[in-house]
């Protein structure tokens, strides 16, 4: 029971979390809440062992799908959400056609250019996706209540607790995903595709399915975004994201499920907290790069390697522990 | 009566090099099947023909009549054809015992929304089972939780066969399964092989190694610079004139 105790305190501490900050902090909470299902659901697709530079164009793809859903054809807007991430895994399905031809380094560069092409639809065809200056004035979620929490969505707070919700379900599926054999097969495509195939395994398929999954669920994290900031245009979803992204992700380290969550909330706190506190947000790209460098240097291992260390010591003297791997 | 697995005509050319030419043979449902030949004689090409690895340029590799030469690889194995690899291939990052799961991959299909909702637990049950009576049969269930990059050499071999064994395969096609083992682990090996065809499993080696092909297979397919060359029984082999001159005549390499 004392895990489940874990468990129900750390719920308490992120329901209590935005009451000890600034407003402008708990703005900056809802993004980090959305990225955080963004950057797990990116781990999902490097389980294959394929490394995308198109995944914050496919969260576009999910804020662009719900924006418009909302604007041009009244949809509610929490099913707009799930739509965003439907149209996301689709598009993923279509895009895996070319760019499960290649593999590895060819793959990253396929992405990319994949993403860039998408992005520039959204610039040239005025009339859906607006342009240049995207959409503005995306219906924001509507206000409702559950008896004891009025939810105003002009709140960052509100929001918050609605972003956190989906979020949690989201990463409660992926994480099920992962644990199942489905995830298993994914770890097999990726360490050996021939022998999984001797296997039986449908490598392409799998591949297939683990990209349309975690473009999926990063639809629904660009949908929880539009929603919430209410305007969104191609730049939003540019390469710079993506290099936060791989960033959260390698710092982090992939080789857990919480790995690249770490990652994420790690390096916005020092971004958002310290750096903004000290003046020097206009230096992020410097300092995200040293830190980025520093940690492949000192920690390879991401750092999820220092949690399964200080776990690990305090697991103790049980069964006979085995060194990790190097 | 149409064979079990028959291999007609089969041909394969790299550009202008035809690796194998033309070459016919039968496997009997049930029994060991050897196919050997000095170094580059084209036996791992005809392997990697019938596994599905590579696509024949002609011919045809026929399972109880059905042609499946041209299918992928996993088509093969779902028809019950399951391939191991040369040197210890396996995947090494994960423990014997998910190895040996990713093997009940065909008996036990994953589907992903069962797995969320977690109606699938009879499967998993099922395919844990499967997994651990592989790795018993091949004496690796002392070893389920070890990482299979940390095993012995003849445990990764072992294991290799325990992947393609928990699939239920009908036909084993074994790539050169005593390369580097010293005589204890080929004995032991060799039971193994022993072990497998007394449990109703067809297999087809491709080996270098004369003395554990010769003792294990039942018929011996011989074929010399991608042509066949002789066929029988392990006696009628080791006598025959044209294999003793592919094998040590002229100033041929040999194998």
């Amino acid at each position: 029971m004392p895990k489940f105790m874990i468990w129900i305190a750390a719920l308490a501490a992120l329901i209590a979390l935005p009451h000890g900050l600034s407003f402008s902090q708990q703005e900056i909470l809802v993004f980090l809440t959305i990225n955080v299902l963004l950057v797990a659901s990116y781990r999902l697709l490097t389980l294959t062992g394929e490394w995308s530079l198109g995944h914050v164009v496919i969260m576009g793809v999910g804020a662009y799908t719900s924006a418009l859903l909302t604007k041009k054809f009244g949809v509610f807007v929490p099913v707009s959400m799930l739509m965003g991430g439907v149209a996301a895994a689709l598009i993923a399905v279509l895009l895996s056609f070319p760019l499960f031809r290649m593999k590895g380094f060819y793959f990253l560069i396929g992405s990319f250019a994949a993403g860039e092409i998408i992005r520039l639809l959204w610039k040239r065809f005025r009339d859906p996706f607006g342009g240049a200056k995207g959409i503005k004035g995306i219906d924001p979620m509507p206000d409702f209540s559950i008896g004891f929490y009025q939810f105003d969505f002009f709140e960052p707070t509100s929001y918050y607790y609605f972003a956190g919700f989906i979020v949690i379900i989201c990463l409660w599926i992926l994480w099920r995903i992962e644990k199942s054999p489905v995830g298993l097969t994914f770890h097999a495509v990726h360490w050996q595709d021939k022998l999984a195939q001797a296997s039986g395994v449908n490598v392409r398929a799998y591949r297939t399915l683990a990209f349309a999954i975690a473009s999926g669920f990063a639809g629904i994290s660009g949908a929880l975004l539009a929603h919430y900031v209410g305007t969104i245009n191609p730049n939003a979803f540019d390469i710079d994201l993506m290099v936060f992204v791989l960033t959260w992700a390698i710092v982090g380290g992939t080789a857990t499920f919480y790995g690249p969550i770490l990652g994420c909330v790690v390096l916005t706190v020092i971004n958002e907290i310290v750096l903004r506190e000290l003046g020097l947000e206009q230096m992020r790209p410097l300092i995200y790069g040293a830190i980025m460098i520093l940690s492949i240097l000192f920690l390879p291992n991401g750092l999820e390697s220092l949690v399964q260390k200080a776990t690990q010591k305090r697991a103790g003297n049980g069964a006979a522990q085995r060194s990790p791997a190097e | 009566m149409t064979n079990f697995l028959e291999v007609k005509n089969l041909t394969m050319r790299f550009g202008g090099l035809t690796a194998v030419d033309s070459l016919s043979f039968k496997v009997e449902h049930g029994t060991i099947h050897g196919l050997i030949g000095p170094n580059g004689a084209g036996k791992t090409t005809t392997f990697n023909m019938i596994s599905g690895f590579y696509t024949p340029t002609e011919g045809q590799v026929l399972l109880r009549g059905e042609d499946i030469s041209g299918l992928h690889m996993h088509e093969v194995a779902r028809r019950g054809v399951v391939r191991t690899f040369q040197h210890s291939t396996l995947f090494a990052e994960l423990t014997v015992l998910e190895n040996a799961l990713v093997g009940t991959h065909m008996p036990f299909r994953p589907n992903i929304f069962a797995a969320i909702i977690g109606w699938d637990k009879e499967d998993r049950h099922g395919a844990e089972a499967r997994a651990k009576e592989a790795l018993e049969f091949f004496g690796l269930d002392g070893l389920l939780d070890e990482k299979a990059g940390d095993l012995s050499h003849g445990h990764q071999r072992a294991l290799g066969m325990a992947v393609a064994y928990a699939s239920h395969p009908d036909v084993i096609l074994l790539d050169e399964p005593f390369t580097g083992m010293n005589p204890e682990e080929t004995r032991q090996m060799m039971d193994l092989m022993e072990r497998l065809k007394a449990d109703g499993i067809t297999i087809l080696i491709v080996e270098h190694d004369m003395q554990a092909i010769m003792g294990l297979c039942d018929n011996i397919t011989c074929m010399s610079f991608g042509k066949f060359l002789a066929e029988g029984g392990p006696t009628e082999i080791r006598n025959h004139p044209a294999v003793i001159e592919a094998y040590l005549g002229g100033a041929r390499h040999v194998a």
